[in-house]
């Protein structure tokens, strides 16, 4: 089963754990199933508006950083982690965001 | 004096017929007899020049513009403001390629609306007959500023107390609002194994903190773009740049346009180094052509360049590390706080990927944070974050091997990354070429050479570049003649479209001569990332070779065609298509080129890339020998070498080029450059003279040690270059000038004055210890 | 604002144009009369780009008026090749890699050639002194002061 690797300040919605083993052949499967073990996953990593991982959050599987998002391929014995991406803000200038 | 090719180590063991060598440039004679057409050498009839207006103050909020003398002065044609900007609703992100950016923030660095956050924030634009007049019109306008307390270092801003620049800013956790109000835009932190556990575990510890100022990428060629906006809505853009998708895509997004609406012709570019890759004029300029229906030239002067575009962040980095006496890293505790200028920019997260990258650190945290500061918005810098956390790290390396009374390089050897070794940020290394590199250093001639005289001392220190793949496209036609032409999308700031036409070249057994590269515009040619992350050479150039295979396979039908044969009957050997089991049939690329209309027609290849797996990072290393001044504080640098893993060197003088010139702005950084602030938190220095870049008298020959560890992940082993030499060249100085002159200096850069204060300061320490 | 009349020898060629008293000889060759080889990178003397040669004196051009090059004869990078082919820095420039984006190229290549009319054989020290007034940022130096000591060796 593909291995997650849960980053630090991720890590309080899964008690503690830094690797989880979930199933799943595709981004969007991993992350549902993370989601279903640990609720809050999801908001943390996906703009749900739009329906992929947030510009904020890099995905790297296997060591390469992934521009596939959600529906990126994992394999068997796949490593994924999450990486701050190198991002200029969300933007906010005014309160009515 | 010595020829210009430098010294090849070849780990791999593929024989090329014009990979490795070193054609004259296509572009050649256009560059050096002034031919070539740069941005600011466009031309067009009816052309109007253009000039933007920017707040003096480092933090100021706008009360009121008011432009009509301005638009009264004889030959002015139109004024526009932050007000003109097209409204939009949309919160988008837009992606550079190397980083995504706010759209709103995007408008608001343009052009701006309610505060200015930097000396140098753009407020209005004006378009004239003549440039002369566009700047006596900037002086009629008469904007009211309340002028508001900045903040300029990255601790600063980090303080409870610390004025804010944006009133909704939260800090970003990792895809957590905390809800605190702070300059802090994001933090994040990377986590491996247990530092508590690793520290207990070490026999010696080293801990530094280093202070780096803001520094620019020194482009020489100022930013540029010219923008006809036609009645059809139409807008053209030609401009030079780092990437013209990005280009296109930015400015539509600003302007509120279609991107099928703007095409952008990118001109050669005079550098760019990362800082070419936002756009700040081109919205204006189309917004003053849409105003005036005319062409709009606008070139930013030098101070623009320095004040109003994206340098480098500047940073505080706190490294602590400890080794066991077998000479192994136990733990790393690290903490990085990045200017991001005006809007949180993103690139501390490069730096944390960086940090620990060369060595095995089985314990680490990064802790790291991005803050925004009244500086302009930092931009990525060659292998930007890199050379700030090697200033750090590579001084607490040199420190544990003092304590533990280790060679330099061996106690990096003991703890070098390999194929692999676990990132403290996760990532697992493929095949690489961080240890070939440092021990070409350790072998090197200048490294075997023994350093004599006093005052003198030698250093060494290792750095790292993670390198992108991204998006290239290339068609490829087959000319008559026997020869192609090759359309890319990479803009080439430095010899790029040469290395991708030996690479295509290559495939089909032509001659770099043969294959006739051009840099197409937005409309010529497929989606093509920017040029930058050192991905051209990798990218685009495995695109050229998709590309030539798919000519290869279209040569191939051809022959068949023209025996008449079975289509498994032929096949291609050494540049020549030849019949498998009839070896009097055989025809060259020429022949069938010459046949391609009775053949079916014209022979046109093309190919995309978008490499998600095998890109390949770089290793770069230097050993240099400096002379301090004890009574001035100069530091002379007197041999310096760089190492670099390049994987396969398309063309090695260019290969070189990158090496040398990464390399010198490395020893700018460390010496000289900085952006020098006054007490009212504005850049006191923004000239050529006072912002000293390095010339020809600062520096010796540069020796370059190619490494080709061939990265499995390109089909010539590539590595992309460019960025990741100027990474350990001021780490490398400090070293060099702690073994001349006995002194550790923290902060960047490592100036005549901050060199003498340390030697005094040693000296009376001595004088104390001496006493005493 | 009127303009004055200027007379003056460009790259070989009798010229005469018009110019106000503001303009700079760079604005004027680039602006006026076409020739875009000579670049602006500073607008005040510090890089060098816009190097010509006047009456065979080295000068950066933004820091002339174009009024004073009245009678004067001027050489920029647009005047070193001939029918013949490039000229040897030129030429040089090209073998040993000395350029890589070539904004800062014209300049130095006038620069080069200015220092070889005065100095057929300069050391590398001397090369370095001479063409310190113009800034690259893409070479570090090394193949530049490489080519112009191999065209030093050719032209003798």
């Amino acid at each position: 089963m593909p291995t997650v690797w849960i980053p630090p300040l991720m890590q309080k919605l899964t008690e503690g754990k830094g690797q989880i083993e979930v199933s799943g052949t595709t981004m969007r499967r991993v992350i549902e199933e993370l989601e279903a073990s640990y609720p809050g996953m999801r908001a943390r990593l996906v703009n749900e508006e739009e329906d992929k991982v947030r510009t904020d959050i890099a995905v790297a599987v296997d060591g390469e950083i992934s521009r596939e998002g959600l529906r990126r391929k994992v394999g068997e014995a796949s490593e994924i982690h999450f990486l701050p991406a190198m991002s200029g803000g969300r933007g906010r200038l005014s309160t009515k965001e | 004096m010595a020829t210009s090719k430098g010294q090849i180590l070849d780990f791999g063991d593929a024989k090329y017929k014009v990979i490795g060598t070193r054609p004259i440039r296509h572009d050649g004679a256009d560059k050096v007899t002034g031919r070539a057409i740069y941005g600011g050498d466009t031309r067009l009839p009816g052309m109007l020049y253009a000039q933007v207006l920017r707040s003096p103050h480092a933090h100021a909020r706008i009360k009121s513009i008011d432009t009509s003398k301005a638009e009264q002065l004889e030959g002015v044609r139109a004024v526009v403001t932050g007000k003109d900007l097209p409204p939009t609703t949309s919160n988008e992100m837009i992606d550079l390629g190397e980083g995504a950016q706010s759209l709103k923030f995007l408008r608001d660095n343009v052009l701006a609306t309610d505060k200015t956050l930097y000396r140098g924030h753009v407020v209005a634009g004006v378009a004239a007959t003549s440039l002369h007049i566009a700047e006596e019109a900037l002086g009629l306008i008469e904007v009211d500023y309340e002028v508001l307390k900045p903040v300029i270092h990255a601790l600063d801003a980090m303080k409870e107390d610390a004025p804010l620049l944006h009133d909704f800013q939260t800090t970003q956790e990792f895809g957590e609002d905390t809800g605190k109000k702070s300059n802090i835009a994001m933090h994040s932190i990377h986590k491996l194994g247990d530092i508590e556990k690793g520290f207990a575990a070490a026999d010696v510890v080293a801990e530094y903190e280093v202070n780096t100022a803001t520094v620019h990428q020194g482009y020489i060629e100022p930013h540029n773009a010219t923008a006809t906006w036609q009645m059809d809505g139409k807008l053209t853009i030609w401009t030079s740049t780092q990437g013209s998708f990005v280009v296109q895509k930015q400015t539509a997004a600003v302007l509120n346009i279609p991107v099928s609406d703007v095409k952008v012709v990118p001109q050669e570019i005079g550098g760019g180094f990362g800082g070419k890759i936002p756009v700040y004029l081109d919205p204006v300029a189309a917004m003053l052509s849409r105003k005036t229906s005319h062409p709009v030239k606008m070139v930013m002067t030098r101070a623009d360049c320095f004040e109003g575009t994206g340098p480098t962040p500047g940073s505080y980095v706190r490294v602590k590390m400890g080794a066991s006496r077998d000479g192994k890293i136990t733990a790393g505790d690290s903490y990085i706080a990045f200017e991001s200028g005006a809007y949180p920019g993103g690139l501390v997260g490069a730096a944390a990927m960086c940090i620990f990258a060369c060595y095995d650190v089985p314990n680490g945290v990064i802790d790291f944070y991005d803050v925004v500061v009244n500086k302009p918005r930092s931009f990525a810098y060659r292998a930007p974050g890199s050379t700030h956390v090697a200033f750090a790290i590579e001084k607490v390396m040199d420190d544990l091997a003092l304590q533990l009374g280790l060679d330099p390089i061996e106690f990096r050897l003991r703890n070098i990354a390999t194929e692999g070794t676990r990132r403290v940020d996760g990532v697992v290394y493929p095949r690489i070429g961080a240890k070939e590199t440092l021990e070409a250093i350790r072998d090197s001639d200048h490294n075997k050479t023994p350093l004599k005289g006093a005052n003198r001392g030698r250093g060494v220190a290792l750095g790292y570049w993670f390198n992108v793949g991204l998006q290239s496209s290339v068609t490829a036609g087959v000319n008559v003649n026997g020869t192609v032409h090759l359309v890319e999308g990479s803009t080439d700031i430095g010899g790029s479209r040469t290395s991708i036409a030996m690479q295509f070249a290559e495939v089909l057994g032509l001659a770099a001569e043969d294959v006739t590269p051009t840099v197409a515009d937005t409309s010529g040619i497929g989606y093509t990332d920017v040029t930058g992350g050192s991905r051209v050479t990798f990218a685009t150039g495995m695109a050229a070779h998709d590309a030539a295979q798919d000519v290869k396979r279209q040569m191939l039908e051809r022959a068949v065609m023209i025996w008449e044969c079975e289509a498994s009957a032929a096949e291609f050997v050494d540049g020549q298509y030849r019949h498998k089991s009839d070896s009097s049939k055989s025809l060259s690329f020429k022949d069938i080129a010459a046949k391609m209309e009775e053949t079916g027609g014209p022979i046109v290849g093309r190919a995309t890339v978008n490499p998600a797996a095998g890109v390949g990072g770089s290793f770069a290393a230097n050993v240099v020998d400096v002379e301090v001044d004890p009574e001035t504080g100069k530091v002379d640098i007197l041999r310096f070498t760089v190492a670099q893993d390049a994987g396969k060197a398309i063309h090695p003088s260019y290969v070189e080029g990158q090496m040398q010139g990464g390399s010198a702005q490395g020893v700018g950084w460390a010496l000289n450059e900085e952006y020098f602030y006054s007490e009212d938190g504005v850049m006191a220095n923004s000239t050529f003279l006072d912002y000293r870049i390095p010339t020809a008298l600062d520096l010796p020959m540069i020796e370059t040690i190619i490494i080709e560890v061939p990265n499995p992940g390109h089909p010539f082993g590539v590595r992309g270059v460019g960025e990741a030499n100027i990474a350990p060249p001021p780490a490398a100085i400090a070293s060099a000038i702690h073994n001349a002159v006995g002194v550790t200096l923290c902060d960047l850069p490592m100036r005549p004055d901050r060199v003498l204060a340390a030697i005094q300061e040693r000296g009376q320490e001595n004088q104390q210890l001496a006493a005493g | 604002m009127s303009k004055t009349h200027v007379q003056c020898v460009l790259n070989g060629e009798n010229t005469e144009f018009l110019c106000e008293s503001r303009e700079s000889l760079l604005e004027t060759l680039r602006e006026n009369l076409g020739f875009t080889g000579s670049k602006e990178g500073c607008n005040d003397g510090n890089c060098g780009a816009c190097s010509v040669i006047m009456d065979g004196v080295l000068v950066d051009s933004c820091l002339v008026l174009a009024v004073e090059v009245e009678g004067k004869e001027i050489t920029t990078v647009e005047g070193l090749a001939s029918p013949q082919g490039l000229h040897p820095l030129q030429q040089k420039f090209l073998e040993h890699a000395g350029l890589q984006c070539g904004i800062c190229t014209p300049g130095f290549l006038v620069a080069s050639k200015a220092l070889l009319d005065k100095n057929p054989n300069p050391s590398e020290h001397e090369i370095r002194h001479w063409l310190a007034g113009n800034l690259c940022r893409c070479t570090g130096y090394d193949k530049i002061v490489r080519a112009v000591s191999d065209a030093a060796e050719q032209i003798k």
